[in-house]
């Protein structure tokens, strides 16, 4: 298998801002210079169920989808969810979680019940960063940004420079709410652990 | 100037280039963004519209083909058998303006209720198909495909998949090709297609399909890269980049670009070059069959599943015997999270109700076939756009009065337009006493938002005439219409009651619009009040996501879920839900 590619997943719940997430990292990736492969799912799945992005940079990317126990990161936008995509982690790899919880139906309905301690049980297995960017996106002016604060995160993560994500923020957010969101990837850019 | 565009935007694009004048399609989950992407480019230009169904839509294409234009339409692979009737026939008469119909397939069922092969039907109509492996090949294909429609007089097949439709690759962005609409000629025996015309356009259909496997022969579409190697593998679409990923330089490819009608001369040469043969194709052995009946030995379905997707290492595994990578896996099973109505959806409301009342559901296609989950778990049955009106008269028919007295049928408002009309004009007309429930929630849900003929908005949100619901209702003859808020939840249960009961066929007008919608301004959230609930848990029945019981027993709903809609403040029978600002 061609190992040429840097491989992310982005996970979530189905209107947790996912696409957008996918999006400026698609453009960063162009920006630095590289090939590269966004997949996307759309439709049913958008209904509050489990979405997956996969996201592909390299010299040439082919499949724009990832394999079990390929993925360099892991940028996860729930606990739940980060749990769920772990097979898909590689060895070695890294796990950014948003320490947040929403309950999926099953837990709902009492049919099962919402795994305890998540963050640590990663951690056992995975390099794990875990915060909670519902603040962080709070104190840069909207909830709605907690998508860039862990964008903002991510990007400390790879090999492109600090000014070509900045300039792909501000070409992919709507202007009303640039300033916002150049917050939210300051402050998850400059998140310590 | 390269741009990073989904499969489905590239597909729009290529149109565009192509100098396209004529845009109608159905909205459907994976093919809907071509359309809306068509529709921001100047009116000026292109004309492009939401039809009611894609029976229509296609039909509409093939007019403005015949009066000279270049037209397209785009569906999901369910889609494609609603355009059936007038694409077989369409073949037939052929094109004077290029035609393209692009269909997406949803292998892997990511938001469909099947998991057909469309290429079944390049074959069955006589219609070349080309099919795209990324959105730099959805542009040019797209461009190709008019050009073939013209030079051999057929409309033309793209197939897409939704790692194709939905993946975003680069694409090099061209200009527009502006070109006049051709010359419309009366031509009776090519247009009017009556069995003694017919007869002698079959011929032609056959002829062509000959030409057009010469073209196959020869074209860039289908290219052999020799690595050298003993293995080969014939391979098409998103399979191809799967393949490519797995097997490197290890294999030599034969990637069809077109993947009906096959170049026969090419694939025995090709497999007479290699030791062993693979064919990789997701869905039904399409290629593989053809290849068996020109007597190539290849290794297909025994190697690789008919079911869902394909994953590079699942080839890998099978072609080179090379073990997956390592990974590891959660300690315990972990809670699925299948989609669920959104907070506020006005459905919520219906099948709280019809649950409540024990019903019978037939269901349809929208965002309301999620009243099968529980704990709604509303819905009977679900088959196909407008089958909730159609089934529920079958089963009426079959099963008797008493079965009829606790039995609805539920469909959105696009739906009904889609199909629902005729199924309802069925009942009436034979004496049927059903109750339908038209989930009147102003927009085409589901597939994002699209407007339809109730909604007063063309695609490019000009106001525009707007179908009355009731006056349809009512000139198909149905004498007895409600109309009913899902969440006034009292008076809804009422109305269902009383409908249902009657000997007489009833549509009962389900109206609130959906939460999503942008003019929908729910505001605060909604609490319990600790003191005053019972803990009975009725609350938990309306599967809202934003309720749930901890391990105590205490009922909570999650602020940052909660948009304040409110259904559950007025289904609480002790008061101790509050909403707050």
């Amino acid at each position: 298998m061609s190992k040429t590619s840097t491989n992310i997943m982005i996970v979530g719940v189905g209107g947790q801002g996912t696409l957008l997430a996918s999006r400026i990292l698609g453009n960063a990736v162009i920006l630095a210079g590289h090939d590269v492969k966004v997949s996307e799912v759309h439709g049913m799945s958008q209904r509050g169920g489990s979405v997956v992005t996969y996201v592909k940079y390299g010299e040439a990317v082919h499949s724009p989808i990832i394999d079990k126990g390929e993925a360099d990161i892991i940028l996860a936008f729930e606990r739940l969810e980060a749990y769920r995509a772990l097979p898909w982690l590689k060895k070695g790899g890294k796990i950014i979680v948003n320490d947040q919880k929403i309950n999926p139906m099953p837990v709902i309905t009492g049919a099962m019940e919402y795994p305890e301690g998540i963050i640590e049980k990663l951690s056992e297995k995975a390099d794990v960063t875990a915060l909670d960017a519902l603040s962080l996106a709070e104190k840069a002016g909207s909830i709605k940004a907690v998508n860039v604060v862990l964008i903002g995160v991510m990007a400390k993560n790879t090999d492109i420079e600090h000014d070509k994500w900045i300039e792909t923020v501000k070409s992919t957010v709507p202007p009303k709410f640039l300033d916002i969101n150049i917050k939210a990837f300051e402050l998850g850019y400059n998140y310590n652990p | 100037m390269k741009k990073l565009l989904l499969g489905n935007a590239a597909v729009a694009q290529g149109a565009y280039e192509a100098g396209v004048h004529f845009v109608s399609s159905y909205p459907g989950t994976p093919s809907t963004e071509i359309t809306e992407c068509m529709a921001a480019y100047p009116a000026n230009e292109v004309y492009v519209e939401w039809a009611p169904n894609e029976k229509v839509a296609a039909e509409a294409v093939v007019g403005a083909a015949i009066a000279g234009g270049r037209a397209m339409s785009c569906c999901k692979h369910v889609g494609l058998n609603v355009m059936a009737d007038p694409i077989f026939t369409d073949s037939y008469i052929g094109v004077n303006g290029g035609a393209v119909f692009c269909v997406a397939d949803d292998p892997g069922m990511h938001s469909s209720q099947n998991e057909q092969d469309s290429r079944h039907y390049a074959r069955a109509a006589k219609m070349p198909m080309l099919e795209p492996s990324d959105s730099a090949e959805c542009k040019e294909y797209t461009k190709l495909a008019f050009d073939l429609s013209e030079q051999f007089d057929t409309p033309v097949f793209i197939r897409l998949s939704t790692r194709v439709s939905h993946s975003q690759s680069l694409v090099e962005i061209g200009q527009r090709k502006n070109r006049d609409v051709k010359p419309y000629e009366k031509n009776i025996k090519k247009n009017v297609m009556m069995p003694a015309n017919a007869i002698a356009r079959h011929v032609v259909v056959e002829q062509r399909t000959d030409e057009l496997k010469k073209y196959s022969e020869t074209t860039a579409l289908n290219t052999v890269e020799n690595n050298g190697s003993k293995i080969g593998v014939i391979t098409a679409g998103i399979s191809y980049q799967y393949a490519k990923e797995a097997l490197g330089g290890n294999v030599n490819y034969l990637k069809l670009g077109m993947v009906y009608p096959l170049p026969e001369k090419l694939l025995k040469d090709f497999a007479a070059s290699c030791d062993e043969v693979y064919v990789i194709e997701e869905l039904d052995p399409f290629i593989e069959d053809i290849c068996r009946s020109l007597g190539i030995d290849v290794k297909g379905k025994e190697c690789f599943t008919m079911l869902g997707e394909y994953t590079p290492s699942m080839i890998a595994s099978a072609v080179l015997g090379k073990a997956p990578a390592e990974f590891d896996k959660p300690d315990e099973i972990v809670p699925a999270r299948p989609p669920v109505l959104c907070p506020g959806c006005p459905h919520r409301g219906t099948f709280f109700v019809l649950k409540k009342l024990g019903l019978t559901v037939s269901g349809d296609i929208g965002c309301y076939t999620l009243g099968a989950v529980a704990p709604l778990a509303s819905v009977d049955t679900t088959i196909c756009m407008g089958a909730s009106i159609s089934a529920a008269h079958g089963m009426a028919k079959v099963r008797g009065r008493e079965f009829n007295n606790k039995l609805v049928s539920v469909i959105g408002d696009s739906t009904f337009m889609h199909s629902g009309i005729t199924a309802l004009s069925d009942i009436v007309y034979n004496k049927g006493c059903n109750t339908i429930i038209i989930l009147d929630n102003s927009i085409t849900g589901m597939t994002g938002h699209q407007d339809n003929p109730t909604t007063g908005k063309t695609i490019r949100g000009e106001a525009t005439k707007q179908v009355d619901l009731i006056k349809l209702c009512e000139a198909l003859g149905v004498e007895h219409i409600a109309v009913a808020d899902p969440f006034d939840v009292k008076n809804f249960e009422k109305v269902v009651k009383e409908e249902v009961a009657r000997d007489d066929v009833s549509v009962i007008i389900a109206q609130r619009p959906c939460a999503l919608l942008k003019t929908v301004k729910y505001t605060g959230h909604c609490e319990i009040n600790t003191e005053k609930c019972r803990k009975c848990k009725l609350c938990m029945k309306l599967g809202c996501p934003a309720i749930s019981v901890d391990g105590e027993g205490t009922v909570r709903i999650d602020k940052t879920q909660c948009n304040g809609c409110g259904l559950c403040v007025s289904v609480c029978p002790f008061g101790a839900i509050e909403k707050q600002d």
